[in-house]
């Protein structure tokens, strides 16, 4: 398995070639409940770290996806539109959010690996 | 016909019967209002005259009745029972408030008669302004706003005008607590401000340190609610209201919750600049299944001059309605809304205000916080409330004492439905760990509330012996049961369709 | 007091309960310098019958349209609201209910907003309509703040035909919020060019249809000129009754309609309280403000109602609201919806004929009896006639004295356009008889 990373926010973040696939964390998903909604970036939009870079929404709450890393969009995931409930069926499998080529891949060494984020975790 | 879970033929049950839409009972050609016929004219409609049908359905009087009628049943309503629902103030609708409301000479008023045909509506108005002004002790009121989230909207417009006309702009900022209801937040928004979070102290009020900390010369004002959605009354308010005017800033006073403290506390002895009154809330104009409202701002003299138009005046030849914004308006902030404000409101909150008056007021407000007193100390031994009392007007529990249960919030309020009750609020305030905010009002008797509490503590009684099935199966008793909101959300479907035609054989 | 139901043994109980001595201890978080001592300086407690004549003294010292000839329009209509529906409105269950957060017990609510909702989306020719807002102009505010978020652009294109009160309200919201407003001037003759001030950064354009002034107008046109330049049609409707006769605005490309619908079961009122009608094309569903009732099923697979798609509203989105609106005018859609429900297409487009047929009656007669000029060149139930005198509201306080309640003079809602002084709003609806026209002419022959 590639290396993932994890925000505070919880997005996480894989890389591969340059290229950066991030979507929201299993924990996030289970926080917001059935998720009902999603709104993706425009393919092409440029992301600087922590830019508000996506919407997903539940019955009761609606939540910014925040970009942990800077980059140009390059793709983004039609299928989480399309069938929301994705998002909390495989969050941090099929249910990525977009893909962006990365600016600065330096900003990937903010972020915590994953027993760091499930230390974290432990503390909210 | 399909299954129900009544198991009877039609779906019924006894005195709940089942009700299709209207558009699954029409008929085209049939009608519940007969009219004249139309004299034969040459059409002036010129070349935007409607072709093709628009697709209503055809109902007669007495099956729209039964319609309506049957859907009512389903409704829980505040004539039915107790309605606890906190921040929302569901009290006692008076019958004579409808019967004014209907009175030949104000129901048949046309807003742009000419003014010397409408004098006592004008002083109706401006009545109801001087009975508003003297509870709050504020020397000016706009009464146009729809709503009291209109209201918001007019308090910080008359804000932001403020400092415009002092040449200050560079105030972007208004500060909200945390606890606030969402509307303030989304009302400075709506004026081009951004908002700044104030945290509460452990006490649940306003952390009068951090708030001064905040202020300074971007900060355009401060909107708090008092009491405040916690039902505590935020006794550093004087201080705050000084501290805001000492850094420039106006403070805006959520009313919402000014049905604890009518005749008790005037608003403008607290120092504020402005404060919404939600007629429905205080002063006993129904809610209507949501609306309409009607939310009049009273001003201090400092905002007074930016009221929007219209208002009304004194003027050599009776009262008069400023509608222009010029002279006496001439630094009017603007208009909310189609002419002069909620007139239907207006007469049915000067009715209830005459009918307690002043004395009956003062006691509603003491009966008001009597009946929340009274629910937490009695239910405060078995669920927990987050800060310590008295409260004023509702009682406030979070959900710890639910903690290793399995039962929600949710859970509790939707087996109070099965036993009769309309939930409290739950979920809100925010601040607050599942919270239940419980109001009873004025409106209901001891032995009411007797039976409430006797319902929360057996609930809890059972729930501290394991017996919580019944609870996530509530409610099983009403005429739908729990609905999937997730599958509204994800498909909405939000009106009607025709059938999609069954297909037609291939010839 | 009537309303009161504690003895005072009950409260003495009460407070016993508690555990203070009395009231006064309750609020003790009240500053003591600012606690009252006694009642405010109001009258103290009142009996029915006192209210009532209090109330009734109000009444009487106006002249209501249902006791005097009214040709009074300009937003806000006399029609004939059926004894049904006010009746119904005032049963409790809908008449004391709150919003219908409680789905399960609030399926009767939920259910005449699902159909209002439908009903609204058929006369608009629109795909959604929300569960209304406060009134026409409030409406068309949001719809000018929707158009602008959904287009990402900021500058609205606003016809000299809309309300005078909706351009007031749109241009309080601009001012407050930020964003741009080219007006176009009064219109009264419908001759402006509303297309040729479109460009690529307009949001929107405004026009009301059947307009403030009483042009019926085929907006395709305009319609088409908007969406090439990206920009959205808003379309106005201050007489809701119209589009039983008039094309939908749907079917002419509108964007987003903006309604008041007070003509339909509401009385006038003074003014208010009334019912903003909101609908859009699916597609913007998203951005749209107000309330929402969907269908779903319950926990036995039943067919029931719930408030859906709320996190565009201020009470999830706080700051980032699509509104900071948190009503919906619950009871005056409940009448609008009442009232449809009786009339049905047949009621409902027959009354809009007659309507028209009064109009026309009455325009014609103005032309020919009284020899005044009809300014509007088509119509619906209300048109301009310009008068001989230069001052209308003159004249119209004239006919108020002889107790004929004779249109709106334009000036009372453009005071400052000298040039429109001598124009006179005129509407006839169901409600208005010959002899009532005859009483105007008359008395337009002498004054006007």
């Amino acid at each position: 398995m590639a290396d993932r990373k994890f925000s505070k926010d919880h997005e996480w973040v894989e890389v591969a070639g340059g290229v950066g696939t991030v979507g929201i964390t299993d924990y996030a998903q289970g926080q917001l409940g059935d998720v009902v909604f999603v709104e993706l970036p425009a393919v092409g939009k440029k992301l600087g770290k922590g830019d508000n870079a996506a919407v997903v929404e539940s019955v009761k709450a609606a939540s910014e996806v925040y970009t942990p890393v800077s980059g140009d969009v390059t793709e983004v995931n039609q299928a989480i539109v399309d069938d929301p409930a994705k998002v909390n069926a495989e969050a941090e499998g099929g249910a990525w959010f977009f893909k962006l080529k990365l600016g600065n891949a330096a900003e990937l060494g903010d972020l915590m690996d994953r027993a760091a984020y499930d230390a974290y975790l432990k503390t909210l | 016909m399909s299954q129900n879970p009544h198991g009877t033929v039609t779906g019924n049950r006894g005195l709940q019967l089942e009700e299709p839409l209207i558009f699954e009972q029409g008929v085209a050609g049939r009608t519940g209002v007969d009219l004249p016929a139309a004299p034969q004219v040459k059409s002036r409609l010129g070349k935007a005259a409607r072709k093709g049908t628009i697709g209503l359905p055809g109902l007669s009087e007495p099956q729209a009745i039964r319609h309506y009628t049957r859907l009512s049943q389903k409704n829980f309503a505040i004539d039915a029972g107790m309605y606890p629902l906190g921040s929302c103030t569901m009290k006692h609708n008076p019958r004579l408030n409808e019967k004014m409301v209907r009175l030949p000479g104000l129901a048949d008023l046309h807003p742009m008669q000419p003014q010397s045909t409408v004098q006592g509506a004008l002083a109706l108005i401006d009545t109801l302004a001087h009975w508003l002004k003297t509870l709050t002790g504020m020397p000016a009121v706009a009464m146009s706003p729809a709503a009291g989230a209109q209201g918001e909207l007019c308090g910080v417009m008359a804000i932001k005008a403020a400092h415009e006309a002092k040449g200050d702009h560079g105030r972007k900022v208004i500060l909200v607590p945390e606890s606030a209801h969402g509307t303030n937040p989304a009302t400075a928004a709506a004026c081009g401000y951004s908002v700044e979070s104030i945290p509460a102290n452990e006490r649940g009020r306003v952390d009068l340190d951090a708030l001064k900390a905040k202020l300074g010369p971007h900060v355009a004002g401060i909107m708090i609610t008092n009491p405040n959605t916690c039902g505590l009354f935020e006794n550093d308010i004087v201080e705050i209201g000084k501290a805001v005017h000492a850094a420039g800033g106006y403070f805006y006073c959520d009313g919402a919750n000014f049905n604890a403290i009518v005749g008790r506390v005037r608003p403008g002895d607290l120092g504020i600049d402005c404060m919404h009154i939600n007629l429905h809330k205080t002063f006993s104009t129904p809610h209507g299944g949501g609306g309409p409202g009607s939310g009049p701002v009273v001003l201090s003299a400092a905002l007074a001059p930016y009221a929007p138009v219209p208002f009304v005046v004194h003027g050599p030849d009776g009262f008069k309605l400023v509608e222009e914004e010029a002279g006496e308006a001439a630094k009017a902030f603007g208009r909310l809304k189609g002419f002069h404000g909620q007139m239907g409101m207006f007469v049915r909150a000067l009715t209830y205000m005459m009918s307690h008056g002043s004395d009956g007021m003062r006691q509603a407000s003491e009966d008001a916080v009597l009946n929340a007193n009274y629910i937490q100390a009695r239910l405060g031994d078995i669920m927990t409330a987050p800060f310590p009392g008295p409260c004023m007007h509702e009682a406030l529990f979070d959900d710890r004492f639910l903690n290793g249960s399995g039962v929600s919030t949710l859970d509790m309020a939707k087996a109070l439905i099965d036993e009769g009750f309309h939930p409290m609020t739950m979920y809100f305030p925010l601040v607050v760990h599942g919270a239940f905010l419980i109001e009873p009002t004025e409106s209901e008797h001891k032995a009411t509330l007797d039976q409430f509490i006797a319902v929360m503590r057996s609930l809890v009684e059972r729930i501290k012996k394991g017996d919580t099935q019944f609870l996530h199966d509530a409610p099983k008793l009403t005429p739908r049961r729990r609905l999937d909101e997730t599958l509204a959300a994800r498909k909405p479907v939000l009106r009607w369709r025709p059938a999609a035609p069954e297909r037609q054989a291939a010839e | 007091m009537r309303y009161l139901p504690h003895t005072e043994a009950d409260r003495r109980a009460m407070l016993q309960a508690i555990g203070v001595p009395s009231v006064d201890a309750l609020f003790r978080d009240v500053p003591e310098a600012v606690r009252l001592k006694q009642p405010v300086d109001l009258p103290t407690t009142k009996s029915e019958i006192e209210v009532e004549r209090a109330l009734m003294s109000f009444a009487q010292r106006n002249l209501g349209t249902g006791s005097a000839p009214s040709f009074l329009g300009a937003g806000a209509y006399r029609h004939h609201v059926p004894a049904a529906v006010d009746h119904l409105i005032q049963r409790g269950e809908f008449l004391t209910s709150y919003t219908p957060y409680q789905p399960e017990v609030s399926q009767g609510t939920l259910q005449y907003l699902f159909e209002f909702q439908t009903q609204v989306a058929l006369l608009t020719g629109m795909e959604v309509a929300n569960a209304s807002m406060y009134d026409g102009a409030s409406s068309t505010a949001e719809a000018v703040m929707m158009a602008n978020r959904v287009t990402k652009r900021d500058r609205a294109v606003i016809s000299g035909g809309l309300h005078p009160h909706y351009r007031e309200v749109v241009a309080t919201h601009a001012r407050h919020l930020g964003f741009a407003l080219d007006f176009a001037p009064p219109d009264p003759e419908g001759k402006e060019d509303l297309a040729s001030r479109i460009d690529d950064k307009t949001s929107c354009v405004v026009v009301q249809n059947p307009g403030f002034f009483g042009q019926v107008r085929d907006l395709s046109a305009l319609a088409e000129a908007a969406h090439a330049k990206g920009a959205l049609l808003v379309v106005v409707v201050t007489e809701i009754v119209s589009l039983g006769a008039v094309t939908a605005p749907g079917d002419m490309g509108a964007d987003i309609v903006a309604a008041e619908g007070q003509s339909i079961g509401n009385p006038l009122g003074f003014g208010g309280p009334y019912v903003g009608l909101f609908a859009t094309r699916e597609k913007f569903l998203r951005q749209m403000p107000g309330r929402l009732c969907g269908q779903t099923v319950d926990a036995d697979g039943q067919r029931g109602f719930v408030l859906t798609l709320s996190t565009r509203e201020q009470h999830i989105r706080r700051e980032k609201a699509t509104s900071n609106i948190c009503t919906n005018s619950g009871l005056c859609a409940l009448a609008f919806t009442i009232h449809l429900t009786l009339l049905g297409e047949d009621g409902y487009t027959r009354l809009a004929a007659l309507n028209h047929a009064k109009a026309v009656q009455l325009a014609e007669r103005i032309e020919k009896e009284a020899g005044l000029a009809v300014v509007s060149d088509s119509f619906f139930n209300e048109f301009t006639v310009r008068l001989k005198k230069k001052n209308a509201a003159e004249v119209v306080e004239k006919l108020a004295a002889q107790k004929i309640l004779g249109g709106v003079p334009v000036s009372r809602l453009y005071p400052k356009e000298a040039g429109l002084a001598d124009l006179l709003l005129l509407a006839a609806t169901e409600t208005t008889t010959e002899e009532d026209m005859t009483a105007l002419i008359g008395a337009l022959r002498e004054v006007a």
